[in-house]
């Protein structure tokens, strides 16, 4: 047992920090995942590319730089502490990408892979649809084989960031008759190609940040199928196990706690100030052990990871945890701040810039996105502790 | 004992929920988030016509003289409904504060005129220290020749920049006490030197920022006695808490209604969401905080309307309970709906965003845990 990073993962700790530090904005305080923020990830993921910085965990011969499974955690929570505006190319970087290192052909590697780590592609998901949430494996696009190519009819919804995508990974039925699971096919389409359209949702913080995408006689080349015909499924559970453990999102947390320390510290309250008050003092302290356990629970899927053993619903405890703690410590932090947790960002009044009144809507999100909690704890359940399905 | 509604409650409830179903739709509730003003004076003027604002208000004042318990039925249905506009303002926070201590003269001079809907009201009480208590109150007002000069800044009240008329709590003396020293104004709304700001808030409610830069107030507009003003604020505060944890209750119970609802409709892997026993397992404690919050509710607005020794203690209870259990309400109500719920278009977040704006008014759960236990130990 050893609680403390390797001297050279510290290094690279610090390397990142600096980094960070030159390359961001001294007064960055993140985005607040407003439309606003684009541009600016885009132009950040392009400065990451230099380095090869933006899938450092990939490996070199894919444009990554094979770092360890620690090093690669400690990337994430450098990012995450430091609000890097990443959200906006996680979905190729976290999860498209290694699905198609695993499962693409070469030319497939070859046509997708270093937009990626060049920072210039964006990718979206198209896998939800509206009678296919939780029960993904039910979706009912359609994708029909006609000579050279497949012809894709349907519709997706609450597909992230389709509004700004130049390609999707897209689950559509190939085989009707067959048994649910088993007539999924999995495909990489470009966005540009006709008959698609996107149409904005509008979420509750006010951000156009997801959409409905409808496919009328899209045709997509054999060559953009990933895997094979009817296999599907089975890759997309890949997808969505690198998706629930793109983990270090404590960090971002541990972030969220210091402001809220420095607040407490600095607001005036019955002669001295908020940190006076117990009822304050204890909040963030409880606050303050959940983003440690949040912590833990994450570091033991990596040091598992880090053994050679594939986690099996430790990642879901970890996604399931931080999501969750995430959202008490928005609610918590709303209370620190009283009548002034209500007031949004552009509010003259807002305090810690209304990130908590952000924080608070946004984390509803992030407890359903990627799996619901009752999902997470389905899988914990029958695939972490044998019990019979319900 | 009998924990129900007595007839002429329930026809109260019965013809509040069909007109506001009718009258205040989603779509006005929806529409007064982007309007200014934040109400419709068309249904202001037809609640107007059924009585409602002057509800509690006595029949010599143009009201209906009906009790707090009656109030509290009626602000079911507006939590329900989400009833935008200055209704709790002008009844709670201006009507009341006057019924309980304005002269025969400013009885004559308000009351019938908030009872008839041409007058709008609210009470400028917290400040940028967002404190519920007396030492929150440092707005000064400086006895000037016939009356008081303002100077200062208000801010979270409800509905300033639509008001007639504020109830101001201002400091004209620095007694021994925080208490002390409080003078309650009625201030013109129009009156040179007052400036509103809205705020943007979660709620996309209307609450202002206030402020006073020498504004005169005239000696005959102190309500109550100078410097005497803070036992009228407590006790309007209580009713004022009441009245919050009566809106949470409507809309707690409709959150879950419709939540209920989806349950039953929503269909993944072949059967009703519903059928789950996760799911199960949320709403029946869902139904727990809806009816335990009802009920504690109501016996605080009895209490008060009674005058009961332990009035202070109920409403306190109350609010410490509704506030924590709408929380869990409306998190349940998001977290079944799935994706949809964090659509605007969907109407589950109506609820979710108002939900923290009334655990917040009037002193979150905390702030009321606290004087539990304060009172407990006397
Ligand atoms: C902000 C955001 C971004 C998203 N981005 C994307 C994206 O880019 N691409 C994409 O494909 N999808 C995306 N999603 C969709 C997301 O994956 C789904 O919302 C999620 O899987 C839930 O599906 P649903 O919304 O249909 O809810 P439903 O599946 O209808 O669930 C409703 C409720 O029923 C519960 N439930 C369902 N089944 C069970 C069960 N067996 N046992 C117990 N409870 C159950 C759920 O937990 C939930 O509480 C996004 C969602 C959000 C909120």
């Amino acid at each position: 047992m050893d609680f403390r990073f390797a001297p050279e993962d510290e290094a690279f700790r610090r390397e990142v920090r600096a980094w960070l530090k030159k390359n961001l904005p001294s007064d960055w305080e993140g985005h607040l995942r407003d439309e606003s923020g684009w541009g600016f990830a885009r132009g950040f993921a392009r400065k990451l590319s230099e380095r090869r910085w933006v899938a450092p965990q990939w490996p070199v011969e894919y444009g990554g730089l094979g770092l360890s499974h620690w090093q690669q955690l400690i990337y994430n929570e450098e990012m995450s502490y430091h609000r890097a505006p990443l959200g906006y190319i996680a979905i190729g970087v976290g999860w498209t990408g290694p699905t198609i290192i695993i499962y693409g052909t070469e030319e497939q590697k070859r046509q997708h892979l270093a937009g990626i780590t060049a920072g210039e592609t964006m990718w979206c998901q198209g896998f939800s649809e509206p009678n296919a949430g939780s029960d993904l494996a039910s979706l009912q696009t359609r994708a029909v084989r006609d000579g050279d190519d497949y012809v894709i009819n349907g519709q997706k919804i609450w597909t992230s960031g389709a509004h700004h995508a130049d390609w999707m990974i897209l689950l559509a039925r190939t085989d009707a008759e067959a048994p649910k699971h088993k007539g999924i096919s999995y495909f990489l389409l470009d966005m540009k190609s006709p008959g698609i359209t996107v149409q904005p949702l509008i979420d509750v913080m006010d951000n156009h940040s997801f959409n409905q995408v409808f496919f009328e006689n899209v045709r997509v080349p054999k060559s953009s199928l990933l895997g094979e015909e009817n296999r599907g499924w089975y890759m997309a559970t890949t997808t969505l196990d690198f998706e629930r453990s793109s983990i270090g999102g404590a960090a971002g947390a541990l972030r969220l706690l210091e402001d809220l320390a420095a607040y407490v510290n600095e607001t005036p309250r019955n002669g001295g100030t908020l940190v006076g008050d117990q009822r304050v003092r204890w909040r963030l302290a409880d606050a303050a052990l959940e983003v440690e356990l949040g912590r833990m629970l994450s570091y033991r899927v990596v040091s598992l990871q880090a053994r050679g053993v594939v986690p099996n619903y430790e990642s879901s405890t970890a996604k399931l945890y931080n999501t969750e703690m995430q959202l008490r410590l928005a609610h918590a932090g709303l209370e620190v701040l009283g009548l002034y947790g209500q007031l949004k960002p552009k509010s003259r009044r807002a305090q810690l810039r209304g990130r908590l009144e952000r924080q608070y809507l946004w984390q509803t999100a992030m407890v359903v996105g990627g799996g619901t909690s009752e999902i997470q704890r389905n899988i914990i359940a029958m695939r972490g502790l044998g019990l019979p399905r319900g | 004992m009998d924990l129900g509604l007595d007839e002429q409650q329930e026809m109260l409830k019965n013809f509040a929920h069909d007109f506001l179903e009718k009258e205040c739709p989603e779509e006005l509730v929806r529409k007064m988030e982007e309007d200014d003003k934040g109400y419709e004076p068309d249904l202001w003027q037809k609640m107007a016509a059924q009585g409602w604002m002057g509800l509690i208000i006595p029949e010599e004042y143009g009201g209906t003289g009906m009790r707090i318990t009656d109030l509290a039925v009626l602000l079911e249905e507006f939590g329900r409904f989400l009833v935008p506009g200055p209704f709790i303002p002008t009844v709670v926070l201006g009507g009341y504060p006057i019924m309980l201590a304005g002269s025969e003269e400013q009885k004559k001079q308000f009351l019938p005129k908030i009872a008839s809907g041409e007058l709008i009201m609210t009470m400028a009480l917290t400040e940028p220290s967002a404190k519920w208590d007396a030492d929150g109150v440092q707005l000064e007002a400086k006895a000037e020749g016939d009356g008081f000069v303002l100077n200062g800044t208000k801010l979270f009240v409800q509905d300033a920049h639509v008001t007639d008329y504020m109830v101001v709590a201002a400091r004209t003396a620095k007694g021994k006490t925080p208490e002390e020293g409080i003078t309650l104004l009625l201030v013109d709304s129009k009156s040179p030197g007052v400036k509103f700001e809205p705020l943007r808030t979660i709620a996309a409610d209307k609450q202002c920022e206030v402020t006073f830069e020498n504004v005169k107030v005239p000696k005959a507009n102190v309500l109550g006695e100078a410097g005497k003003g803070w036992p009228i604020v407590e006790k309007t505060k209580l009713l004022a808490t009441v009245a919050a944890c009566a809106y949470l209750v409507g809309l707690s119970q409709q959150d879950f209604d419709i939540t209920l609802n989806y349950a039953k409709e929503r269909v993944q892997f072949g059967r009703p969401i519903g059928s789950f026993q996760a799911i199960q397992h949320k709403l029946a404690d869902v139904v727990i905080d809806v009816d335990g919050s009802r009920f504690i509710t109501y016996k605080a607005a009895w209490s008060l309307q009674e005058g009961e020794p332990d009035a202070e203690l109920m409403a306190s209870m109350a609010k410490a309970w509704c506030s924590d259990a709408s929380r869990r309400v409306v998190a349940h109500g998001q977290q079944i709906h799935g994706g949809i719920g964090f659509t605007k278009e969907y109407k589950i977040q109506l609820y979710f965003r108002r939900q923290k704006w009334m655990e917040l008014m009037w002193g979150d759960a905390d702030y009321h845990r606290e004087l539990v236990a304060q009172k407990l130990e006397v």
